[in-house]
């Protein structure tokens, strides 16, 4: 690595980024550092601290500067996931998929923040976690079932540690806090359980739900391993932040008793980082962290969403140069960690990935109703083996006309 | 054979629950030093401990979607909702969530989670202490709900609902909590969502649950006065519910009436009366007659006498069906 081109160790950054939106220009969000090691110009601090909830943290043993393969690797998933964000909004647009939900722009945040995970800890999603889904081991075919329409799941979520999207704002952050709560109890029955932590993910505009307070009231009381991911991309559709909000998000974490951290969420280094310390924070049994990914949604809410309508493409340009893609290119071709050759191979990788992807998409077939039925209940029921009973025998009435076939 | 409360026959079955597996807890608010408010859970706490019966913060759906995450984690949380009008801040998780995660898995995840709810009126009450709102629940894919009216039942029931693998909802009648009646502890409890004839008649029907039963009960004994043979049903389960009992019994009465204290509109006698309408038609002597709550929140206490289905309204019901 050419550490030459490095600023000096020990780098505590100013704030990084401050928000403004149309609506109301002169109320910007209070300024507060977002910690950075990888700044947009491409240059990379070799150390991070801040001070956190009173204490100064460092977080530079978790900060993979030094490991050029897991740089590349997380370049990788990056690059992958944007590719399979536009092919999936493509695969939308074609009329192939009923709804697309694009994560450009985000990822870094759920890159740098899956990569964080250990294979024990369990993360729950929203429905726009697609890069964490890819840290996880998660087919991406599997993640457009449900966009397709063919399942509401799409994958084992117990053999990914990895819960299904859960379309409900907010809901699954209790889930979170239940499940570490679980994982808090097996551990105390079995200390030789490696400790596990859980993940929640949701969004800035889930942050105003009631179970968004609930969990981090229960997480906070009953001191449960659980991390609070909340990826702000500014947007809760077309409601900036700031109505959401009147302080930084990551500021509530103070008012439960429990760290918070604003992390660049285009920095996938710094988010990595500080991912795998509140991580370790929450498996040590000190409870529990929320972090707040300040980021921003380059595209729609969803592909029945229209951005022109409700905010300014100068917001856009000024996101642009933050892209997390392009100031970690940048800092791998400056280091001399990566070359053409490496970058043009993810290009053909990526286009493999996507002709795979739409050809696994245009293969699902749509599911019986009938096994529909035996998916409500885990224990026989009879209104739905009556209801059952009826559906095969209405459907078996047209056999002869074929029109159900 | 003991005899005890319901109330009593509920905490020894929690009891039991908690020793039979200990993966299963309980969560609520005040269900651990007090005991909860109608002392359910009393004495819970000191043999189990703080991480077995857990006293939650003040938020319903906390507690429901917390259990949620316990249940993910293979642990068999039972929730109580304080009082009947208080679930509602639990209802997103309740019926958005907790019902639907088997279907939305693919059937790869269960959620035996178990959600007592002391439900129904009689108790002199201010408002949201008093309301019915099982066929809100009733009407949700994916929930299963059970309501016992007797010691034994309750004993058995909530048992069955702890070792269910799916989320199971038990409506107890809070004004019968000190209703006492005979247990056996030892015997093998049958199926829970199978409906009890409680009385055998042969010229009608009387459905009821929960709080209802007793009072249906003496209807049926009154009407014998008249001379009238009146056979009655404990449903014991509103989801699944047991028609064929239903069916079986109005085959031969030819009369059906369906009592319980929530709301008729949109209620679960409109289901029961639909469904037999279907089933068995040409055995009816007379249409199926609800006695049920009127289409207005529950009244103040003052009045709730008036409101509350009593005997002599399952009685006029019967009238009206004996005029046909």
């Amino acid at each position: 690595m050419n550490s030459s081109r490095l600023p000096a160790a020990e780098f505590e950054v100013e704030e990084v980024v401050r928000a403004t939106h149309p609506v109301d220009p002169d109320r910007p969000e209070p300024g507060v550092t977002a910690l950075q090691v990888l700044a947009p110009d491409g240059t990379m601090a070799r150390g991070l601290s801040a001070r956190i909830a009173g204490e100064q943290v460092d977080f530079s043993p978790y900060l993979a500067v030094d490991d050029a393969d897991h740089l590349r690797s997380l370049y990788r998933d990056m690059f992958l996931i944007r590719r399979f964000d536009q092919e999936s909004t493509a695969l939308q647009r074609q009329g192939q998929l009923a709804l697309w939900v694009p994560l450009t722009g985000q990822e870094a945040a759920q890159i740098g923040s899956g990569r964080a995970l250990a294979p024990q800890d369990y993360a729950f999603p929203t429905y726009r976690e697609h890069g964490v889904a890819l840290t996880r081991g998660v087919e991406l075919s599997e993640i457009l079932r449900l966009f397709r329409g063919v399942t509401n799941g799409g994958w084992d979520p117990r053999e990914r540690n990895f819960h299904l999207y859960t379309l409900v704002l907010a809901a699954q952050s209790l889930h979170a806090v239940g499940y570490a709560m679980g994982l808090q109890r097996d551990q105390l029955a079995d200390p030789s359980l490696p400790p596990g932590a859980s993940v929640a993910y949701f969004g800035d505009g889930a942050s105003s739900e009631g179970d968004v307070h609930e969990s981090m009231v229960f997480a906070a009381s009953f001191n449960a391993p659980v991390v609070f991911f909340c990826q702000n991309n500014q947007w809760a559709i077309s409601v900036p932040s700031s109505v959401q909000a009147k302080v930084p998000l990551a500021q509530r974490a103070e008012g439960y008793g429990f760290p918070g951290v604003r992390v660049d969420g285009n920095d996938v280094v710094a988010v990595e980082a500080v991912t795998r310390w509140a991580l370790e924070h929450a498996r040590s049994g000190r409870g529990p962290v929320l972090i707040e990914a300040y980021t921003y949604r380059m595209s729609a809410h969803t592909t029945a969403d229209d951005p022109t309508k409700y905010r300014l493409s100068q917001d856009e340009q000024e996101w642009q140069p933050r892209d997390p893609l392009a100031r970690l290119e940048t800092y791998l071709r400056s280091a001399g960690l990566a070359d053409d050759a490496f970058f043009d191979g993810l290009g053909a990788e990526a286009a493999t990935m996507a002709t795979d992807l739409r050809r696994a998409v245009l293969a699902m077939t749509s599911p019986d109703l009938a096994d529909r039925f035996a998916a409500v209940y885990a224990e026989p029921h009879p209104l739905i083996q009556e209801e059952l009973r009826f559906f095969q025998q209405y459907e078996a009435g047209f056999a002869d006309e074929g029109k159900h076939a | 054979m003991a005899t005890m409360t319901i109330a009593r026959a509920i905490n020894e079955g929690l009891r039991a629950s908690l020793e039979n597996d200990p993966k299963t807890l309980l969560m609520g608010e005040d269900i651990g030093e007090l005991g909860g408010v109608y002392r359910v859970t009393d004495g819970l706490k000191k043999d189990f401990g703080a991480l077995r019966v857990v006293d939650s913060p003040l938020a319903e759906s906390g507690i429901i979607g917390t259990a949620i995450g316990l249940a993910l984690r293979g642990y068999r949380p039972i929730c109580e909702i304080q009082f009947d009008g208080f679930v509602f801040p639990g209802f997103n998780q309740i019926t958005t969530q907790l019902a639907k995660l088997r279907t939305r898995s693919d059937g790869m995840l269960s959620a035996p989670v178990v959600i007592r709810i002391p439900y129904g009126g009689g108790i002199g009450s201010v408002e949201h202490h008093s309301e019915s709102p099982e066929a809100l629940f009733a009407h949700t894919a994916g929930l299963r709900i059970i309501t016992p009216s007797n010691a034994q039942d309750a004993y058995w029931m909530i048992q069955q609902a702890v070792t269910c693998e799916d989320p199971v909802i038990v409506f107890e009648p809070k004004r019968r909590y000190w209703l006492k009646g005979e247990v056996d502890t030892s015997a093998p409890a049958g199926d829970p969502f199978a409906a009890h004839v409680l009385r055998s008649g042969t010229d009608a029907t009387i459905v009821a649950y929960g709080p209802l039963v007793p009072v249906a009960l003496a209807a049926a004994a009154a009407a014998e006065e008249d001379g009238r043979s009146v056979e009655v049903i404990d449903l014991r389960s509103i989801s699944p519910i047991d028609f064929d009992t239903v069916t079986e019994s109005v085959t031969r009465t030819g009369r059906l009436i369906v009592a319980h204290e929530a709301p008729t509109f949109g209620g679960i006698g409109g289901e029961i009366a639909a469904r037999i309408s279907e089933r068995a038609f040409l055995s009816l002597e007379a249409p199926v007659i609800r006695v049920g709550g009127f289409h207005m929140p529950y009244p103040v206490a003052r009045v709730e006498e008036q409101y509350l289905p009593d005997i002599d309204r399952i009685l006029e019901a019967l009238d009206r069906a004996f005029a046909y």
